[in-house]
């Protein structure tokens, strides 16, 4: 029997802290892990809770990634609770079997430290690796700051585990800005934490010789969609009312409320920005000074599931609103930013004519202050009074050397 | 808010410290985080980390900042770091030094005219825990300088910090933290 660990009502813990922690109390029964920065203190610290007493089960080191998330298939297979932590390249090395453990439905959880992709080298914070997986058939989780680390790592479980989703779940939170930045987190006890969770009801496991089930089959053109149709169905009907679910049963325990799409200032607001992680807490700082100081109606859009996509919620959200800016903090390499792509399609999907801005920033860690975000708000403004798109679709945010535009306006303006 | 910028060697111990004082401060009911910058993070490389206290919920995650205070554990980084980038009219330095001040602002002009405090963290760390680890003694000072608590209280909170280690250490860590509260300048 595992030991208990007494635990402050307010702790101080980072990012990668709150996420062991949350391993602990679910009591995973395998981490099969391959350290690498900035997610290594999560494995680090749950082999030590493990060699402490503090859980009973297996961690096993393995010889590289995608021999790490092997072993969790195998694991989760056999029928256990199974989750490991990655990053940048470590989480590239991952994503053959990313495709393998969704497609065998096997509700693995995996913290994404989010980290830039080399070349070059960089073990700073952006979500290249975030967007790398997603079409992989996993559920992304998004978080803003430790305190939702610690919480979506125990929703993780309740969500993926379910019998009617069975589909594997990334928590990701931004490297170092999160993952190495020690906050006040207020923790369940042990026992409300695993009561909460829940024990692990395995499905299929291969381990049941009662009832031999095969993993991991070949299936043509005869089979193949129709497997892949079906993962994508329960994507896009079983998981979003789980979600809420759970969300709700978390609320009612702890008081922290979550939402799919989260939305701070949106009700009166007549500009938004779109974000992922720790911004849009720093944007929500920033549209609360604006308001304040120069009368800007500023609203935040924070995406806490990026998979499957709120394709609905996020037109409930943004249908007033008259210029949005969509953050990305992955290069697009040669097109938009994805949150301008999938941002457009909400608003067309909703019949909803806004003027969209693509803003690029933060990559490989570089800051964005709360003042660059104010003046992303004022741009949005003055789009917004010219009811016209008066600047250009992409620009890129604290960049050094001259400042880098795409997709001018008088280009739009050409035909008319 | 009050923030507070750290400037440092790898392995001096700045984000244990940093750690430490938001431990400490996340105690009293208040908000806190402590961070860090790491590049290629190598032993004895210039670093800096910080702190933000706050009473209300911390949802900034810039890493731009204009401290309140500037921590500087290392004596050699009041000539080799910019110590006084992005610093406002009211901020306070507090220097590790074997200077006295007046010696310290000739050797570093930069600092004419600040709020300056001086005291001699390595050394105090040396006669007391036996190594030079300046991070509990300038914390110490802190206290004096901002008044942010009294000693007594603040040491029987590091206790409770430190208390993985041993009582010896405990011991030498609470005196250097005395020492640097009563001798900083």
């Amino acid at each position: 029997m595992a030991e208990k660990m007494e635990l402050k009502k307010v702790e101080v813990w980072d990012g990668n802290l709150a996420a062991a922690h949350s391993l602990r109390q679910a009591q995973v029964d395998v981490v099969s892990a391959y350290p690498i920065t900035p997610s290594t203190p999560i494995v680090e610290t749950f082999a030590k809770f493990l060699a402490d007493g503090y859980v009973d089960g297996e961690y096993m080191m393995v010889e590289s990634e995608h021999a790490a998330m092997s072993g969790c298939i195998g694991a989760s297979a056999a029928g256990g609770r199974v989750a490991t932590a990655t990053s940048a390249q470590g989480f590239a090395l991952m994503v053959e079997t990313l495709y393998q453990a969704s497609g065998m439905r096997l509700p693995i959880v995996l913290h994404v430290v989010n980290r830039a992709l080399a070349s070059p080298l960089n073990v700073n914070g952006d979500h290249s690796d975030m967007y790398l997986g997603r079409d992989s058939g996993w559920i992304q989780l998004d978080t803003f700051s430790p305190q939702e680390v610690y919480d979506m790592g125990l929703m993780a479980f309740k969500i993926g585990e379910d019998h009617d989703v069975r589909l594997p779940v990334m928590v990701h939170q931004d490297g170092f800005i999160s993952s190495h930045t020690a906050q006040n987190v207020s923790p369940l006890s042990d026992d409300e934490a695993y009561e909460f969770v829940g024990e692990f009801k395995p499905m299929n496991a291969m381990l049941d010789f009662e009832k031999p089930i095969s993993y991991g089959v070949q299936t043509e053109e005869d089979w193949h969609f129709e497997h892949k149709a079906r993962q994508h169905n329960d994507l896009m009907t079983k998981v979003f009312p789980k979600i809420d679910e759970v969300f709700q049963e978390f609320e009612k325990k702890t008081g922290r409320k979550y939402k799919i799409v989260e939305d701070f200032y949106m009700d009166d607001a007549r500009v938004a920005i779109v974000a992922l992680g720790t911004t849009v807490e720093t944007a929500k700082l920033a549209a609360r000074i604006l308001r304040k100081e120069e009368k800007i109606k500023a609203g935040v859009v924070g995406i806490r599931v990026l998979r499957p996509f709120p394709f609905e919620q996020l037109g409930e959200v943004l249908k007033k609103v008259k210029a949005i800016g969509t953050l990305d903090r992955s290069s697009p390499n040669g097109t938009v930013g994805m949150l301008y792509n999938e941002i457009s399609g909400v608003l067309m999907g909703h019949g909803v004519k806004s003027i969209v801005l693509n803003y690029v920033y933060g990559l490989g860690g570089r800051d964005i202050t709360v003042e660059m975000i104010k003046n992303i708000f004022r741009e949005l403004d003055q789009n917004r009074k010219a009811r016209k798109r008066i600047s250009p679709v992409q620009q890129f945010v604290n960049l050094r050397g001259p400042k880098l535009e795409y997709f001018d306006a008088s280009l739009v303006n050409r035909g008319k | 808010m009050l923030e507070i910028r750290w400037h440092s060697r790898a392995g001096q111990g700045a984000v244990t410290g940093a750690k430490g004082l938001a431990d400490v401060i996340a105690t009293t009911g208040k908000y806190v985080q402590a961070f860090a910058f790491y590049g290629s993070a190598k032993r004895g490389a210039a670093m800096t980390a910080y702190n933000r206290v706050s009473d209300e919920v911390i949802i900034n995650h810039e890493k731009f900042m204009k401290p309140d205070y500037v921590l500087v554990i290392d004596p050699a980084l009041v000539y080799t770091d910019n110590i006084t980038l992005n610093e406002k009219e009211t901020t306070k330095y507090i220097i590790t030094t074997h200077l006295s001040k007046d010696e310290l602002i000739k050797s570093q002009p930069e600092l004419e005219g600040k709020d300056v405090y001086v005291v001699d963290c390595i050394q105090i760390s040396l006669d007391t825990i036996g190594r030079p680890i300046p991070n509990t003694p300038m914390l110490g000072a802190l206290m004096k300088v901002s008044g942010m608590y009294e000693l007594d209280f603040f040491q029987e909170k590091m206790k409770e910090v430190l208390s993985k280690f041993p009582q010896k250490i405990i011991d030498a860590n609470m005196k250097a933290i005395e020492i640097a509260y009563n001798e900083v300048k």
